[in-house]
């Protein structure tokens, strides 16, 4: 405390806060402003015609239409696009979580051989490129009789989000203070008493943290939930490719559809909003 | 934290190991398998050696998609990190507006990468894209399928629309985390905002800019979906990074040996690139104890 303090060279007083906190606010209103321009145009392209479209530049559209959401509730290659990727997501942030909470008490807790090397092994994990692995997927799915199906796609994504889950779950609960289990386990609770009764409860936020992650990039990827699927199981990234080939270039309804894309996310986020910048820095703060 | 040696937490990690496994080493040995085998289909495979990766050393295509790979990852580097910061230091730090900020500026990061790609293909346009068209209206010339430059700078501004709100989180949860006394102490030296930020704000920033580097250099790396669907490695092949080369290489040509070979080095790359940021991590976190 006193080191960073006399660290500190003494120079001219702060400036007024008041002038420096108005450029700050100004700065962050600019960029979110940037983050949301296209974000606005895609809105105000999904509620016009492909006629207007096409044919004017409008801030704003003209003759708002639902046309373009109608026709994507309206056929079942759409929407269901939409419940297939809703699935495998949530198969895959349920499995990834589940197996990931031991691991991570495992590597919070005890030392044992391998230990630093198994981490790193998950980590290049995450580190693989989803494009390398592509092709050896719809080879190993399609020999062991699981291509087309949602658990393939949600097993293949535990690729990169097992890694992480662990990651973050482990530094939410190298938090605890190790005390708590010992406590515990003299007090007489099982292990698994103790961790879902005691110790689950206490790291609640960084469970919600690493669903939320799983979540995300299980929902952002469509390279290989396109690859793993084709017939029984199409995802929303197929739906949007083929449809907006086959019908030639139909704007309107792409916009609509790159919309309703974003609402899951949007949802989820308003739920972990609380605890979401502690998460990104995997709870090593 | 002092760590209990005990061997039997390998049955808690047995779960974890065995489906990374299953999702990871399998399809890996299907590439190790192509990249020394040459086949003529029907699963006959004969034994080639090293071929494939002399065939790909010595392609100055890969090289060239390798060089642009590097330059793309440093540019998304010193654009992001630098921004990020200094946006987090913008934020307010608690009550409404933090957490509406922290809703907006999470948005860009949960949507499917296609979608992205699709957005900016859209608002790029120069017939019905606000982007383009304002450009084109200003007299600029600008066209993605014909200019690199503008290709470029479109996937770079694409880019750190799409991620620059990962450092800022990352950032600003470091900095929330910083205790008041330090400020205090700060304070009383009358120390000025950029001492604050010099002495006080970027040693505690350490950790997660570590973690913030690590993500992004690897997932810049490794980018495909976003430049494929904006210029689809174009024009020419200007932006074709080393992703869409391999994809092209392996799913377009299907010359699987090569394209093999290929994946192991990339692979290799990130691996060595990510494991220098790693051990500086973890000795990070060992110096971060206190004695």
């Amino acid at each position: 405390m006193t080191a960073v303090a006399t660290a500190l060279p003494r120079r001219r007083p702060a400036r007024s806060l008041s002038a420096g906190t108005a450029v700050s606010r100004v700065a962050l209103v600019l960029y979110i402003l940037f983050l949301l321009v296209p974000i606005y145009w895609l809105v105000n392209m999904s509620f016009k015609t492909n006629v207007e479209i096409l044919s004017t530049m409008t801030l704003w559209p003209a003759r708002p239409t639902l046309q373009n959401y109608v026709n994507i509730f309206s056929d079942s290659t759409w929407y269901m696009g939409y419940v297939n990727s809703l699935i495998y997501v949530l198969m895959n942030t349920v499995i990834s979580v589940t197996v990931a909470l031991p691991a991570a008490y495992a590597f919070s807790r005890y030392s044992f051989v391998g230990d630093k090397h198994l981490f790193f092994w998950l980590l290049t994990n995450r580190m693989a490129p989803p494009a390398v692995f592509a092709l050896p997927f719809f080879q190993l799915y399609s020999s062991i009789g699981l291509f087309d199906t949602h658990i393939a796609v949600a097993l293949a994504h535990c690729l990169f989000n097992v890694p992480l889950a662990v990651w973050i779950l482990e530094g939410f609960m190298r938090g605890v203070p190790k005390e708590i289990d010992e406590t515990a386990y003299v007090d007489g609770y099982s292990w698994f008493r103790f961790f879902t009764r005691i110790f689950m409860p206490l790291i609640a936020s960084g469970i919600g943290v690493a669903a939320f992650f799983c979540f995300m990039f299980s929902w952002v990827d469509l390279l290989l939930s396109r690859t793993l699927t084709s017939v029984n199981v199409k995802t929303i990234g197929v739906a949007m490719t083929r449809t907006s080939s086959a019908t030639g270039l139909d704007y309107g309804t792409l916009a609509a559809a790159g919309v309703l894309t974003i609402v899951p996310g949007a949802v989820v986020i308003w739920f972990v909003r609380n605890y979401i910048a502690k998460g990104f820095a995997l709870g090593r703060v | 934290m002092q760590k209990t040696q005990n061997n039997r937490a390998w049955f808690m990690v047995l779960p974890v190991f065995l489906l990374v496994a299953f999702s990871a080493v399998l399809p890996l040995m299907t590439v190790v398998n192509y990249a020394f085998n040459d086949t003529f289909g029907e699963n006959v495979f004969f034994w080639v050696g090293t071929d494939w990766f002399q065939d790909v050393l010595t392609d100055d295509r890969m090289w060239a998609a390798l060089k642009r790979q590097l330059i793309f990852s440093a540019i998304i580097l010193a654009i992001e990190v630098p921004l990020g910061i200094a946006i987090a230091l913008c934020m307010p730090k608690r009550g409404i507006w933090a957490s509406l900020c922290l809703v907006l500026l999470a948005l860009p990061l949960l949507i499917p990468w296609n979608v992205v790609g699709t957005i900016w293909q859209l608002f790029a346009r120069i017939d019905i894209g606000l982007l383009g068209y304002t450009l084109d209206q200003l007299g600029i010339s600008y066209n993605l399928g014909q200019n690199a430059t503008a290709a470029w700078i479109t996937l770079i501004v694409m880019d750190v629309w799409h991620w620059t709100s990962l450092v800022i989180l990352l950032s600003y949860a470091g900095l929330q985390a910083i205790p008041q006394a330090y400020y205090q102490a700060g304070r009383i030296d009358q120390a000025s905002r950029w001492a604050v930020f010099r002495y006080i704000e970027l040693p505690k920033l350490k950790g997660v800019l570590l973690i913030a580097v690590l993500l992004r250099f690897m997932d810049s790396f490794m980018i495909y979906t976003e430049p494929f669907v904006v210029t689809g490695g174009g024009p020419g092949s200007a932006t074709t990074f080393l992703s869409i080369d391999l994809v092209k290489m392996a799913l377009g040509q299907f010359d699987l040996g090569p394209a093999a070979a290929f994946s192991i080095m990339y692979f290799l790359v990130i691996l060595l690139v990510s494991w220098a940021f790693y051990t500086i991590m973890v000795n990070l976190d060992r110096e971060d104890v206190p004695k």
